[in-house]
């Protein structure tokens, strides 16, 4: 085969592989329930660095299947030695030049995506997260309850508004990461960390911790229920008027202050 | 039987090491006596003996081997025969277990003893799987796999992967500068000496009174501040470890900036010794961050420092922070003598000179450079200020254009070569595109929304399973069937070595690319259980990683087998332009019967006539055994 013609078969070949890379990229269910506005940046932002990526990559294997392909030794070449090629400057300055461009793009537009899943809104919710191996508790300030703080084994979150988690560590390091948020933010001794999201699909989705904390590392899960507005606000009072008497409230109160 | 005590060797080792127990046992009641602190309700603690004498016997164990008899000697004003080549070669296989200054005896006691670790820790691994297989088993306690992967990731990070390359260019570096050994070949040979005490060290926790070390290789405090005792194991490995990197490196430095042979410049070294250079600068320069990380939670662990104690002021991030100044450049450290080993494979089964070659040796010092700049990356979700995150963003992603650089040059270097399709190439090629996709996640990495997403899942462990089995051990594999016939004088088996190359390329591919989906879709890393909904691709991992596993045998019976009766290999089987391939097979004792003058550069190929080098004209070729007297003595 002319090296013209397989550098076109090459070509084809290529193409029909990005082609079919890219549909089986749009195919494959990469992530879990996308239950927050940041969720949905952070989706798209991987979804272009998945389309950025299959190129490159095809454009690599693309060069070493044909090389096999088409400079294979092949009976007789024993000795023989390939063209003394040592460069090609013009070369070297074009791939060097373009990834640098690329990769800033896209680090850019990564930048662009952490300000707006960090921006802080008007309106905006705090819950407090406790972590102790090998358990997480909750704490709900007054103006959440609009009464008495909260302490509690569970996490309500109200759709459509913004949440800010402040997370403090009882002993060691852990991680306070709700996978259908995209957010995780370590929970370190001696310091508060924060970080924000705004659920906007209703459901409960699990609450894990991402940190190597100990024996019990592995079963260190909670669950995130988002709820409507009014149900949040149903949840908080019920929780508080069962404080209140006593009975229920008691393991989970028990539970924030032990 | 008293001669036999005195001198050098195992059995003086073992006496010292009872000393060094009795000595921890009396420093340690000694000292506690003396203090007389309250809460001591006796003078004899284990705890304290088995600390000091994590240190004690290790350095009663290096001096009784004779790791430190010259300079003993010599310190004592004793004559210290400096001439003396009584250390040098072997002769038997029992001059491999004994301290040996020959840097290519010294280099098959590195590679063989990396190996086994791998053996170890690839079995440990095995284990792992077994666990995860499916959700919720009991195959181990939650306390033994925490241990299990942590001793999986250190073994294979400190014992194999960085002692290994250490080892291979130690046996092929001096020889392609026209060296007779390495700068300092006693250094040369403690350095090796402090491996196998590192290793005892992290096998050894798992018998430490509440089991091994299970904080994972990043060994995070708090947690690794009040761990069991096995912990300890870990601190004092990671030194040992430490100063066995730290010297080779500083003989690998001053080796090669001072024992070229006449014409070899800089730019005309090898791109392996380029890439051994680059290494060792980040290796002196790093290394001493994680011992001082080590050292911190040592200190709190044994002395109460509170470093790292919050609640009496110690700051828990600061730990990250000197750790990750070291492990970040560590991982170039895991892959830059890859990037040479594959330089010289591809130049000469490509039969082509590097494309850019100048580039490529840029590459790996702006790679040294920027290497500094992006520990941080590792902490995007730490709670570190946040502004850190967005130059460190910046510089991981800029760190990818030297990369890309030298995958492009070596694509580059395939194109219209006359490509021999061996095992060491197969395993060149197959590193290529294993490493581009473990760099592709790199990059994906670098991009801070979406790490807050996967950062510490099981994205990351695809992601360094990429690079480091898909990158680092792929050019190894490659490099030690390259230079199996060199090291041993024996050719492999050729068709064993495919088979090798198609279970692993395979293999790696199904055991790590669906761990991404996994992290992804919520999978934590370093647990010993999981969701139900991960129980499908887990198991399919597991069922990959055996035959992942049983391909490594396909490895070790081939060299095993080779190296016992393979056919004898000749100087130069693969028609290399470097001065390794110019001496026979083993070389000669001091490499070098004549020293060779280098005339070009080292991959001229297709150039009518080029030599790399040539043997200036001496003497009459001398009988291996006398050969010494000829050749330049390695100096002190
Ligand atoms: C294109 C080059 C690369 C980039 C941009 C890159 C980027 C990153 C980033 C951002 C992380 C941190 C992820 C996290 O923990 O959240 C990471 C982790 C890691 N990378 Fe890379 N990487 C690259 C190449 C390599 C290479 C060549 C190696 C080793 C041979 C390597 C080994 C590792 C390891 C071992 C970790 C995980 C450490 C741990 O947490 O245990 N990477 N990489
Ligand atoms: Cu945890
Ligand atoms: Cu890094």
């Amino acid at each position: 085969m002319t090296s013209r013609r397989s550098l076109a078969l090459a070509s084809v070949a290529a193409v029909v592989a990005v082609a079919i890379a890219v549909a089986i990229s749009f195919w494959i269910h990469w992530f879990p329930a996308q239950a927050t506005t940041q969720a949905q940046n952070t989706d798209r932002l991987y979804h272009v660095l998945v389309l950025a990526s299959i190129p490159i990559f095809v454009l690599v294997v693309t060069v070493i299947l044909y090389s096999v392909w088409q400079f294979r030794m092949k009976p007789g070449e024993e000795l023989k030695d390939g063209p003394p090629i040592h460069g090609n400057t013009r070369l070297e300055v074009f791939w060097t030049a373009i990834p640098t461009v690329l990769l800033l793009g896209i680090v850019g537009y990564s930048f662009v995506v952490l300000r707006n899943n960090e921006k802080k809104p008007a309106r905006e919710i705090q819950i407090g997260v406790t972590a102790q191996q090998f358990a997480w508790t909750y704490q709900y300030p007054p103006s959440v309850t609009g009464g008495a703080p909260l302490n509690s084994t569970q996490l309500y979150v109200p759709k459509g508004e913004s949440v800010e988690f402040s997370l403090r560590s009882k002993d060691v390091i852990h991680a306070f990461w709700i996978p259908a948020f995209r957010v995780q933010e370590d929970v370190v001794p001696g310091i508060t960390t924060h970080w924000r999201a705004t659920p906007i699909r209703l459901g409960s989705y699990p609450v894990v911790c991402n940190l190597l904390c100990g024996l019990g590392h592995s079963l260190m899960r909670s669950t995130v229920h988002v709820v409507t507005p009014a149900q949040f606000h149903a949840w908080i009072t019920s929780q508080q008027s069962a404080a209140a008497s006593g009975a229920g409230g008691l393991s989970t109160t028990g539970a924030a202050t032990g | 039987m008293a001669a036999k005590l005195r001198a050098p060797g195992f059995y003086r080792a073992g006496i010292m090491m009872l000393g060094g127990v009795a000595l921890a046992t009396g420093l340690t009641w000694l000292v506690r006596m003396t203090t007389g602190h309250a809460t001591y309700s006796h003078y004899l603690s284990g705890d304290a003996i088995l600390s000091v004498s994590l240190l004690a016997v290790p350095l009663a164990f290096l001096i009784g081997i004779g790791g430190f008899d010259y300079w003993f000697y010599w310190a004592a004003g004793r004559p210290t025969r400096p001439e003396d080549h009584s250390g040098h070669g072997a002769y038997s296989w029992k001059d491999y277990f004994r301290v040996n200054t020959d840097h290519k005896v010294i280099g098959v006691q590195y590679t063989v003893s990396s190996f086994f670790f791998l053996l170890v820790g690839g079995l440990i691994a095995m284990l792992m799987r077994a666990q995860l297989a499916q959700p919720g088993s009991h195959f181990v306690d939650a306390n033994t796999f925490n241990g299990l992967f942590s001793v999986h990731a250190s073994l294979l990070i400190f014992l194999f992967i960085i002692p290994v390359f250490a080892g291979l260019a130690n046996f092929v570096l001096p020889l392609m500068i026209g060296a007779p050994d390495m700068a300092f070949p006693r250094l040369n040979a403690l350095s090796f000496w402090l491996l196998p005490v590192a290793g005892a060290l992290m096998l050894g926790s798992f018998f430490a009174p509440g089991g091994a070390f299970a904080d994972g290789w990043t060994a995070y405090a708090p947690l690794s501040d009040n761990a069991p005792i096995g912990q300890t194991f870990f601190s004092v490995a990671v030194q040992f470890a430490g100063a066995s990197s730290i010297m080779t490196a500083l003989n690998f430095l001053v080796t090669i900036i001072t024992m070229r042979a006449p014409g070899m410049s800089f730019f005309r070294m090898p791109l392996l010794v380029w890439a051994n250079f680059a290494t060792s600068l980040l290796v002196v320069i790093a290394t001493p961050f994680i011992a001082a990380s080590q050292f911190f939670v040592l200190l709190d662990r044994a002395l109460g420092f509170n470093f790292f104690n919050a609640a009496h002021g110690g700051d828990v991030l600061m730990y990250q922070h000197v750790f990750w100044f070291y492990s970040h450049p560590a991982v170039y450290i895991m892959m830059l003598p890859g990037f040479g080993i594959i330089s010289e494979i591809i130049a000469v089964k490509a039969r082509k000179p590097i494309f850019g070659y100048r580039m490529m040796a840029f590459s790996l010092l702006a790679i040294v450079a920027l290497g500094f700049t992006v520990w941080a990356h590792h902490m995007f979700t730490s709670g570190m200020a946040a502004w850190i995150r967005i130059p460190m963003a910046i510089t991981t992603a800029i760190i990818a254009v030297p990369t890309g650089i030298k995958i492009f040059s070596w694509l580059a270097t395939l194109w219209r070569g006359v490509l021999h399709l061996d095992t060491p190439m197969l395993f060149a090629l197959g590193f290529l595109t294993t490493f581009t996709l473990g760099g592709i996640s790199g990059v994906m990495l670098a991009m801070v929304p979406f790490d807050i997403h996967v950062s510490a899942t099981y994205f990351i462990v695809a992601h360094i399973h990429y690079v480091l089995f898909g990158g680092s051990l792929m050019t190894i594999f490659a490099g030690v069937y390259y230079w199996f016939p060199k090291m041993t004088g024996r050719m492999y088996d050729e068709r064993l070595g495919k088979w090798h190359f198609w279970a692993t390329f395979i293999f790696v591919n199904l055991t790590f690319g669906p761990m991404h989906i996994l992290g992804l879709q919520g999978m934590p890393r370093r647990v010993s259980t999981y969701a139900a909904k991960f129980t499908d691709l887990n198991l399919f991992i597991s069922l990959a990683s055996f035959g992942l596993g049983l391909s490594t045998l396909v490895f070790f019976y081939n060299i095993v087998t080779s190296w016992r009766g393979g056919p004898r290999a000749i100087p130069n089987p693969w028609r290399g332009m470097t001065l390794e391939w110019q001496v026979s097979s083993p070389p000669p004792i001091f490499n070098f019967d004549r020293v060779p003058t280098v005339v070009g550069g080292p991959y001229e190929y297709g150039v009518p006539g080029a030599v790399h080098g040539i043997f200036a004209p001496a003497p009459a070729p001398a009988a291996a055994g006398a050969a010494a007297s000829v050749v330049r003595a390695p100096s002190q």
